[in-house]
């Protein structure tokens, strides 16, 4: 049972990455790697969310959706969105502090189709509440590794001499295309 | 008010100048993600125009009911709507491309395309142009996933929507396919983008040194 969670876990963190294998979360992970700093914030609210809706999800698929299979989509997004907000109130009257660390990101990613996919798989894979919460934070751990290598690549990336052609989004889709190569190395992993 | 267009402008406007993909970089996840081949390509774009054209022609017809407050819950509610009846009609009508495209034709409602357009365009527009509108960027999406398509099917599997090219001894350029293809696909066509920009604008300015020379001469 351990082994199967942690299985779970490094599967959707490292070889199937949502980012780099999946492209999943594609605009975060364009628009907020340029500093390290904002990518691991960016990264935190994101395994945060992605928390909530693994429970939202699992709550739907045993509770509402044997019913109604058709609502699947619509209930998934709705309650998932509204979700967000709710703990986003509950933070902000708890801990004004964490509120503040998580700042604008946490609304943001109520869109980011990171969430979303995550909660399609868990159901498409018939993953039960713990493998779920499991699936999520490996989901999560996998964005933040991605978000981080890359804002760590970018942050070097300024002293170094880019041909003016490829400056801008050229660049980055080129070394994500790099990382995307060497997670594949990972893939060795499913065999053993 | 946005900046007024004509209608002709309406329709154009996404399909090159102002490309969702390619040079808005919205809606880069079914770009990437489902392109690997030609096939695969055209029944996300299609999925995707079905679902703009249609939330589209609801947003801007019931704009003037749809409180302010709310607007953004209602959109993504209507796009949400014809989302399950293009993933029901394919899984239905061409199971093995459902199959192929998965969870890909859900995730088309956190299209960002899709949610910009309603936000941007059709909820401030009257019907027609906003049908125009949603007609222009759906087909700048089709053809940006055409050309990521192409590039990866003919690369990858050194075929075009199912016909081999290149005979027997082509040994295919397997990484195209693979997600690593995706991203350097992207970046290479924006590379090609970048260059031409850039020699369109050198072209300007030596035209208009030129004319300056000339103008001196006389």
């Amino acid at each position: 049972m351990m082994g199967n969670l942690l299985w779970i876990f490094v599967s959707a963190m490292v070889v199937n990455n949502f980012t780099l294998a999946y492209f999943l979360g594609l605009c975060p992970f364009m628009g907020v790697s340029g500093k390290i700093y904002t990518a691991l914030r960016m990264g935190a609210a994101n395994i945060f969310v992605l928390t909530v809706a693994s429970l939202c999800a699992w709550f739907l698929n045993t509770v509402i959706l044997p019913h109604a299979p058709f609502l699947r989509l619509i209930s998934f997004i709705l309650v998932i969105a509204s979700a967000v907000q709710i703990t986003e109130m509950v933070i902000k009257k708890v801990s004004p502090a964490l509120f503040r660390a998580l700042g604008i990101y946490l609304p943001l990613i109520t869109t980011n189709c990171a969430i979303l996919g995550m909660a399609l798989f868990q159901t498409n894979r018939g993953y039960g509440f713990l493998e779920g919460i499991f699936f999520a934070w490996g989901a999560g751990a996998g964005l933040t590794l991605a978000l981080v290598l890359m804002a760590s690549i970018r942050e070097t990336l300024e002293l170094a001499n880019v041909p003016e052609v490829a400056k801008g989004n050229a660049i980055v889709f080129l070394i994500a295309g790099m990382l995307s190569l060497a997670f594949m190395g990972f893939a060795g992993l499913l065999s053993s | 008010m946005p900046r007024k267009t004509t209608p002709r402008q309406d329709l154009t406007r996404g399909v090159w100048r102002e490309n969702p993909v390619l040079i808005q970089m919205l809606g880069l996840c079914p770009a990437l993600a489902v392109t690997n081949t030609v096939v695969n390509a055209i029944a996300m774009g299609l999925a995707t125009f079905f679902v703009l054209f249609f939330s589209s022609l609801l947003v801007a017809t019931f704009k003037r009911l749809i409180p302010s407050e709310v607007r953004i819950s209602a959109y993504i509610l209507i796009i949400a709507t014809f989302v399950t009846i293009v993933d029901m009609t394919l899984e239905a009508v061409v199971p093995e491309i459902h199959k192929a495209l998965g969870a890909f034709i859900a995730l088309i409602v956190v299209n960002c395309i899709i949610l910009g357009r309603q936000e941007a365009f059709a909820s401030k527009n009257t019907v027609p142009r906003a049908l125009l509108d949603a007609v222009g960027t759906g087909f700048g999406f089709i053809i940006a996933l055409l050309l990521m398509g192409g590039i990866r099917e003919i690369f990858g599997y050194g075929s075009f929507l199912g016909f081999p090219l290149f005979g027997a001894n082509y040994e295919p350029w397997i990484i195209f396919i693979l997600p690593p293809g995706g991203f350097f696909t992207i970046g290479f066509i924006l590379l090609a983008l970048n260059w031409w920009q850039r020699r369109q604008e050198e072209r300007a300015k030596a035209a208009e040194l030129a004319e300056v020379a000339v103008g001196r001469a006389a």
